[in-house]
This record gives structure tokens, C-alpha cells and sequence, in this order.
């Protein structure tokens, strides 16, 4: 646990209007780390989640990624703030619940766009580049095909080798598993896993329990929009500290 | 004939004043080098749109100009010994134009009279003829305009005909714009009489197998070739003088024989009742081409002449309509992106342009373009012109296409493309643009069929495409039966490469869930 932090978000506080969503949510993250976001539905943890790339502009709060500090402090959302955000982006990856893959794009069209677009360089690397991560996570042989031929679990994949592609040090899941059902999710926390061990930081907001328990270096516990308590999965999962916590815990285990 | 108060004729009663404007634009160009002052040009206007047999195109070759008053200009030319260069103008714009020195001089069968003089200064009557009366030849004979009183009898507005009707207030009148219309409906029993100049009754009711003109000449109409008033007096006396010799020489007599159209008036004004050896060769050569009409082989025959012609304007339609829809597609996307994506004001500016080109007709543009705005030195040829009016108008409904397909692409495929990294302008040009332009491409063809049809429009600002040359072919034969199935079928064959195209572009394009399908 020496290793650097190289995410921290503090006291965000997020509001779309009809109360606090986000009521202060602080976390740190280190080289390395997987973190486990758990809670009931409308807690906040998604919110949180997108967050930390922006997607999500909080109101109030502080996030830094890879040494980029964005502070909001309640005013507009201003282009000189865009530009840090896009800064930010570009060491942080991110897959959702819904993939989200181009539907008008082959497999390896939606792997490739990002780093052609954004970066420019050399087409003839970026599609060796993007054949080795579809060949990471086992899709080389669908590559030509278009998203909507694949199976949720294949293109959930595939969406996780397109953040790959513009090379994250940091990559954030929001529910990767629960559209899927859990023979194919297991292939996709396969996924994570392997990047687990090559050292990747990765924070997932999940309902599965049996990942975060057992894959997690980190469990936080969500509700109403605060942060209940957090700390590895042995502890929160099996004796946590805090009563809320301890009937979650019940209802889903 | 015509009287030079401006009537409301097609479309553009209203716009006369915008037209001489543009006439202002179109004519200063071709006038500026004149090195020697004998060689300058004089510049005379007249509408040829449809006026046999004044100034107007020959059946036989539509780029060719004829009629009387064409060739008396010819002849003029020569005793002048100065080049004269001719001017189109629409009958609304010609005095206006002409006053505000577009041009020098008009000759449209404007009827010298006290009230036409208190506007524009005349030359001296070049053609002294009659009202006549023309009926069917089936049905009651009537001779006289007391004969018609408790009828109903056609003429064309604000003409000398058109008062000697309405002081018998027991005649019941029917005016017209256009001199068509006027025999068409009296065809077709709408109406029981015409009365009309001598020259119109002679070219469009004598021709007509089912006309006729009956009774003696009515009243007495002088035309004079107009002038702005009180400018231009030099110019005015050398045209008398070039008249009154061409009155002298026989030239003029020549002319008018060769259009079968000497009077006992003209006789009498020029004081020539000789009876010169020439052939009636214009009016045979026109009731030739219009004889055509009896046999169906002749009438295929004209058809077939009809194709270059036909092929020529559906060119024009067709690069109109393709140069429309570009400035259509490409605008249209600006503006939705800026309603959907922009900064407020111009997302409000966008929105606004919508509203706005959408809820005015597309004709009142057209128009506004293409004469309001030279009002504003902003001075297009026909074709940009129509090319901008057409397009600037596709935009909006585009706009909207493009605005409800974006609007119908996932919410996620935004996020996806932002969290990748990419830019608002990247995401839409790469994810959200190429996935919305599938959507909507079926709309889109059916919005270029539309323009295509649309683009017809563009005839009231002077261009020869499908529609107008369907207005002209047909009122010269009286034909719109043949014509238009020829003109239809035209745009018919117009229309579907384009759907064939967007239909391989559909497939070619779609989706892949839709094409697997």
C-alpha cells in the first residue's frame, strides 16, 4: 500500500435539481489499485463514477487524476476547464453499462477511432496496436465484424480494448457486468482481471458482489450519496464497521 | 393592346419596381465600352414571353426572337444606322425600367393614349389598328357589342378593350393576364366573346379552328414606342424620323404585309394604298407551325421537336436542383449542429432561420433573392440565384431532418466518443453526424424529389427549365395536353435515378443490424 495515489476526488457534491446526488464524496486511489464501488441503486455511485472524467460536472469539489486538478467551486462550466478535463481524459479510460460501441463502425473501426482522431500518427501501428488488444481480450476473430453481431459479453469486450487503445493509466467501469448474464460476464471480469495484474488502477461500480469481494483490493460502501465506509473486501464484506453497511450486506450475500 | 399602367401579370405585380432594379445591375455591364459615340447601342425592351405576334420566341427554334414589332425593330436599326440591342423585361417591369433608365426605349404594343402620355413620352404611332371581336364558330353569331349585352366577354387587363366593356354595363367581363387563358376560356365556353386588338384577334383567335372573328372593327388603337418622359428627346426624334421614313420607303408596309397585318388604318396614316407584291410569309410560316396540330403524325412529329428543347431545360432543372440540394445538405447540418450544439445566441439565431424560412413561401424568396436584394447591391445571376434561393430554403426543412436524427442517436454514443477523449466537434463529426445522415437518408430523397419539382419555381425569375418551357410551348400550340405529359414525364425521368441512387445509398450505407435484415 506504498504505492502513489494517482487519483483522489474530494468532497464532491453534485446536484441535478432535485437534491444532492453527491454530498461530499472523497476517495483516494493508488497505482495499481482495484476499487470496488458498491450500494443500492441510487446512491450516488455512478454519479460519482462519472465523476472523476468529467462526463459528470460536479458542482463543488476537487478531482486529480495523473497530477490534472480540476476544483469546482459552483461557478460555469468554463472552456479553460474543458481543456483540463480533456487533459484528464487522456490518462483515464472508461466503459459503460450499455457499451456504447459505433454501431456504423466494424470492431476494429471502433478500436481505431479514438487514437486516429485524437492522436493522428501512423495508421499501420494503430491497427497492429488495435489487432494485439482485440487479440488481448479475445476478439481478434471478430474484428471485421459490426457491434451488433456480436454477443454483449464479446462487445463489452470490445468496448474495454477501445478505452485500452488510447492507453488509460487509469480505467473506470460503470456496471460493466450488468447487462450480462453471468456466464458472459465472467468473461469480461476475465478481462479485468489480466489487467489487474499488469498493474492497471481500475475502479468499478458494481452490484457484483462476488468480484468485488474476491477480485477487490478495495471495497467502498455507497447510500445517499455518501461515502459509509471503505477498506478491503476481507474486512467490509465479511465484519463491516457500520450497521448500514452490515444490512446491505445481508440483503445481497 | 396592353396599356402601360402596370397590370399584375404572373406573379410579379408587386415586384416591378424590385425588378427594374435588377434590370439596373444586369443592364449597366453590358453597356460600358463604347469607344466611338455612333457605334453605342440604343437598348430596347419588350416582354417575350408569350406576346404573338409582337416580340416573342419562334415556335420553331425558342431561341430565336420574332414578331412584328421585333422585326420593325430591325428595320429601325438600319435607317438609324445605330446598332440596337434588345432587353427582356417582364410586361410589369417595362415602364418602370424604363424610367429608371435600364434601357431607352420599349415597344409593347403600348396604345398611344392621353392617359399613357402624362407617364412616358411616345414616338409616333408605328401601327394604327382596331378592337375586333372573336367568337366560336359554333353557337350564336354575335356581331356587335350590343349583341353581347347579358354575355359574358373576355379581354386582358387595363387595355383600351377592357374600358369600351366596361362602359356597357350590361356586358358582363371576364379580364385576363395572359392572352391564353383569355381564348382558352372562350374555347371552352367560360366566356361568349373577345374583344382584343386586331393582331392578338388575327394570331390567336383566326388560328383557332373553333374561332373566328366576326363584325367590323371597333374603335381605333395607336401604338407608339415609349420613352422615359421628358429624358431622351434627341433619341425620340431620331426614331420619328427613321419612322416617318420607313413609313415613306415601304419598309414598314413591307413588314406589316409580311405579317399579314396592313390595315385600312395604316393605309390611311401613311397614305400608301399601294399593294405591294410581298408575301404574307411570317403569318403562313406561323399558322403552318401551328397547323401541325390536325394529324397525329405532324403532332408527333412537333413532339419530337420538342425533345432538344425539353432536354435543354431538364439540364437546367436537374443542375439547379443538384447545386440546391448541396447548399441544402451542407447548410442544413451547419444549422442543426449550431441549434443542438452552438452557443446560445446562435443556436438561437439557427432556430429563428428555421421558423423564419419555413413559415414564408418559398416563391416570395425566390423573388426576394432575385430582385429584392439588388436593391442591396447584392446582384446574382438567375441561376445562383435560384440555386441560393432554392437552397437556402431545402436548409431549414434539412435542418430539421438532420436536428431529429442527431437528436435520435443514442445518448451514450456522445459520452462514449467524450470519454474516448474526442472533442464535441470530433464525437459529432465521426460518431454522432455519420450514424444521424443514415437515419435520415430516406427523408432526404424524398426531400430532393420535392426541390427537384420545386425548383420549377425558378421560371419567375427568368430561367428556361422544365416548367417554363412547358408555359411557353404550350401557350404557343394552345397545347397543354401534349406538352405537359411530355414535361411530366420529364420530371418523372428526373426523379427516378435519384431514387434508385438513394436507394442503393441506403442499403450501401445502413445501419448493419438493417442491412443483415
Amino acid at each position: 500500500m506504498n504505492d502513489p495515489v494517482v487519483l483522489s476526488a474530494e468532497q464532491l457534491h453534485k446536484d441535478f435539481g432535485e437534491g444532492e446526488i453527491l454530498c461530499g464524496v472523497s476517495m483516494q486511489v493508488r497505482k495499481g489499485e482495484l476499487v470496488s464501488i458498491i450500494g443500492p441503486s441510487g446512491c450516488g455511485k455512478s454519479t460519482f463514477l462519472r465523476c472523476l472524467n468529467f462526463l459528470e460536472i460536479p458542482d463543488r469539489g476537487t478531482v486529480t487524476a495523473m497530477g490534472v486538478t480540476i476544483a469546482r467551486n459552483g461557478g460555469p462550466w468554463r472552456s479553460a476547464e474543458e481543456h483540463l478535463a480533456h487533459r484528464l481524459r487522456t490518462h483515464v479510460g472508461m466503459v459503460f453499462q450499455s457499451f456504447n460501441l459505433f454501431p456504423h463502425l466494424s470492431v476494429l473501426d471502433n478500436v481505431m477511432l479514438a487514437p486516429r482522431v485524437v492522436k493522428g500518427g501512423n495508421a499501420e501501428a494503430d491497427r497492429e496496436e488495435a489487432m494485439a488488444l482485440l487479440e488481448k481480450v479475445g476478439l481478434a476473430k471478430v474484428a471485421q465484424r459490426y457491434p451488433v453481431s456480436l454477443s454483449g459479453g464479446q462487445q463489452q469486450r470490445a468496448a474495454i480494448a477501445r478505452a485500452l487503445a488510447m492507453r488509460p493509466e487509469i480505467m473506470l467501469y460503470d456496471e460493466p457486468t450488468s447487462a450480462l448474464d453471468p456466464i458472459v460476464a465472467e468473461e469480461v471480469l476475465n478481462v479485468m482481471r489480466t489487467l489487474d495484474d499488469e498493474g492497471m488502477t481500475q475502479i468499478i461500480v458494481t452490484h457484483d458482489m462476488r468480484f468485488a469481494e474476491v477480485a477487490s483490493d478495495t471495497v467502498v460502501y455507497m447510500d445517499g450519496g455518501h461515502v459509509i465506509e471503505a477498506g478491503p473486501p476481507e474486512v467490509l464484506c465479511v465484519n463491516p464497521e457500520h450497521e448500514q453497511t452490515r444490512r446491505f450486506m445481508r440483503t445481497v450475500l | 393592346m396592353n396599356t402601360a399602367q402596370p397590370r399584375p401579370r404572373r406573379l410579379m405585380g408587386v415586384l416591378s419596381g424590385l425588378f427594374a432594379a435588377l434590370l439596373v445591375l444586369a443592364a449597366a455591364p453590358g453597356a460600358v465600352p463604347a469607344a466611338h459615340a455612333q457605334s453605342k447601342p440604343f437598348h430596347w425592351a419588350a416582354d417575350s414571353s408569350a406576346d404573338v405576334p409582337y416580340t416573342f420566341h419562334d415556335l420553331k427554334d425558342q431561341n430565336k426572337l420574332t414578331g412584328f414589332e421585333y422585326d420593325l425593330m430591325q428595320e429601325l436599326s438600319r435607317h438609324m444606322g445605330a446598332p440596337l440591342d434588345f432587353i427582356n423585361n417582364d410586361w410589369d417591369g417595362l415602364i418602370p425600367g424604363l424610367q429608371r433608365g435600364l434601357y431607352d426605349m420599349v415597344i409593347c404594343g403600348i396604345e398611344i393614349t392621353d392617359e399613357h402620355a402624362e407617364g412616358i413620352d411616345f414616338s409616333i404611332p408605328y401601327y394604327v389598328t382596331s378592337e375586333r371581336l372573336v367568337v366560336r364558330r359554333k353557337g350564336k353569331q354575335f356581331t356587335t357589342l350590343a349583341d353581347l349585352e347579358g354575355h359574358k366577354v373576355g379581354t386582358i387587363k387595363d387595355t383600351q378593350a377592357e374600358r369600351m366593356l366596361t362602359n356597357n354595363t350590361k356586358i358582363s367581363l371576364s379580364t385576363y393576364d395572359e392572352e391564353t387563358d383569355a381564348f382558352m376560356d372562350l374555347v371552352n365556353g367560360r366566356t361568349d366573346a373577345i374583344l382584343i386588338d386586331g393582331p392578338i384577334a388575327k394570331y390567336y383567335g383566326e388560328t383557332n379552328p373553333a374561332l373566328h372573328i366576326v363584325g367590323a372593327p371597333i374603335g381605333r388603337v395607336q401604338y407608339g414606342i415609349a420613352f422615359a418622359k421628358g429624358k431622351n428627346t434627341e433619341l425620340r426624334e431620331r426614331v420619328n424620323a427613321a419612322l416617318l421614313a420607313m413609313q415613306q420607303d415601304g419598309s414598314l408596309h413591307h413588314i406589316l404585309v409580311r405579317w399579314d397585318l396592313w390595315t385600312p388604318e395604316m393605309a390611311q396614316l401613311t397614305n400608301d394604298h399601294t399593294q405591294p407584291n410581298v408575301t404574307p410569309a411570317a403569318w403562313n410560316n406561323y399558322v403552318a407551325e401551328l397547323q401541325g396540330k390536325g394529324g397525329l403524325r405532324v403532332k408527333l412529329e412537333r413532339y419530337a421537336g420538342f425533345v432538344p428543347q425539353l432536354v435543354r431545360a431538364a439540364g437546367l432543372t436537374l443542375m439547379v436542383s443538384l447545386c440546391a440540394m448541396i447548399v441544402a445538405v451542407a447548410l442544413g447540418l451547419g444549422l442543426a449542429l449550431l441549434r443542438l450544439y452552438g452557443p446560445r445566441p446562435l443556436a438561437w439565431l439557427a432556430a429563428t432561420y428555421v421558423e423564419l424560412v419555413r413559415g414564408t413561401p418559398l416563391l416570395i424568396q425566390v423573388l426576394f433573392i432575385f430582385y429584392g436584394l439588388p436593391e442591396f447591391g447584392i446582384s446574382m445571376s438567375p441561376f445562383v440565384a435560384g440555386v441560393v434561393s432554392l437552397g437556402l430554403n431545402y436548409a431549414a426543412y434539412e435542418a430539421e431532418n438532420y436536428r431529429a436524427g442527431l437528436q435520435s442517436v443514442a445518448h451514450g454514443q456522445m459520452e462514449a466518443a467524450l470519454a474516448l477523449n474526442m472533442t464535441h466537434p470530433q464525437a459529432l463529426r465521426y460518431v454522432l453526424v455519420p450514424q444521424a445522415f443514415r437515419l435520415v437518408m430516406p427523408v432526404m430523397t424524398n426531400d430532393f424529389i420535392s426541390l427537384l419539382k420545386d425548383s420549377s419555381l425558378v421560371s419567375v425569375i427568368t430561367l428556361t427549365e422544365l416548367t417554363q418551357t412547358y408555359i411557353r410551348l404550350s401557350s404557343a400550340y394552345f397545347d397543354y395536353f401534349g406538352t405537359g405529359l411530355m414535361v411530366g414525364a420529364a420530371y418523372l425521368l428526373l426523379g427516378l435515378p435519384f431514387v434508385r441512387l438513394a436507394r442503393l445509398a441506403e442499403k450501401r450505407l445502413a445501419m448493419p443490424h438493417t442491412r443483415r435484415r
